[in-house]
């Protein structure tokens, strides 16, 4: 079973909240991950991000609905890391 | 998952995510001044046409403070819910996307009935202050003064704080500001003063 170790997103924002407000609405909905985000580009009401979260199971789903409740999408999933537990020896 | 959090966590970041707190700080102080200011004319308009019953000047004050707090409801909560609509709308338009299931509709829902009953209580409030020894005296509490001289000087003591309150909010020395509101509210009771004889 694989579980998703580091996730990088490319994500359209309104410029409230923040990017500080932003990534921690982000890690308060999802204990345990860390949550990094960096603004490459500004315009009169958006910002576009790069949104990376690293976590032991992220799960995908939950984190694009989180965004999405902060009235932010994503455009793109830009890079993943995944992991899959070891296979037990015979 | 959808943000979560605490009730209160949720709470304070939905007005920080409407910018809620500079404006609710402003209503306060403008519609607060308003209610101090109204209740120091009725106070000191009874007073300068030689007094009235007590019950009556309770009366008359009950009905502005009311009518004030009234106003100041329904007056915040009509404006800001049409600002915030419309902002609402235009993100939409920038965002290409429908917002209505995102922390910015519920701010755009949360943010006016915050902003009404803050504009709509505090003029209520301080009038309901000012009002305090009128009441003290139809009760038999003694005062100092007469209730209307009472009352008076309630009005100039919270329009002092009003403007000290502006001071440490601006960054300025409060006591220069509370003398400047305490100014005004002299000079309203001078021209009723001089309107009345």
């Amino acid at each position: 079973m694989s579980s998703v170790k580091r996730i990088v997103l490319d994500v359209l924002k309104p410029l409230h909240p923040d990017a500080l407000a932003f990534a921690s609405a982000i890690a308060d909905s999802h204990p345990g991950c860390h949550v990094t985000v960096t603004v490459s580009e500004i315009d009169a009401k958006t910002e576009t991000t790069l949104v990376t979260v690293e976590g032991d199971d992220i799960i995908y789903d939950e984190l694009a609905a989180t965004i999405g409740s902060l009235g932010a999408s994503v455009h793109s999933i830009d890079a993943v890391e995944v992991s899959s537990a070891a296979r037990p020896e015979r | 998952m959808a943000f979560s959090g605490s009730v209160f966590s949720q709470l304070r970041f939905l007005v920080q995510l409407g910018r809620a707190e500079h404006i609710a700080r402003r209503y306060f102080v403008t519609n607060g001044f308003d209610g101090a200011l109204t209740m120091l004319g009725l106070t000191m308009g009874f007073h300068a046409g030689g007094g009235v019953a007590t019950p009556v000047a309770i009366s008359a004050c009950l009905g502005a403070a009311v009518a004030l707090g009234v106003s100041g409801l329904a007056s915040a909560y009509m404006s800001e819910a049409a600002e915030r609509e419309k902002e609402l709308r235009e993100l939409e338009r920038a965002l290409v996307g429908d917002l209505d299931a995102t922390a910015h509709a519920r701010a755009a829902r949360l943010i006016p009935l915050v902003i009404a009953a803050v504009n709509g209580f505090a003029p209520l409030f301080l009038a309901l202050l000012i009002m305090l020894p009128l009441w003290l005296s139809e009760a038999g509490v003694p005062l100092p003064l007469a209730p209307l001289p009472s009352a008076i000087g309630v009005a100039f003591v919270l329009l002092f704080l009003l403007g000290a309150f502006l001071g440490t909010v601006s960054g300025r020395f409060w006591l220069w500001s509370g003398l400047r509101m305490l100014a005004i509210a002299g000079l309203t009771a001078g021209l009723i003063l001089w309107l009345e004889h």
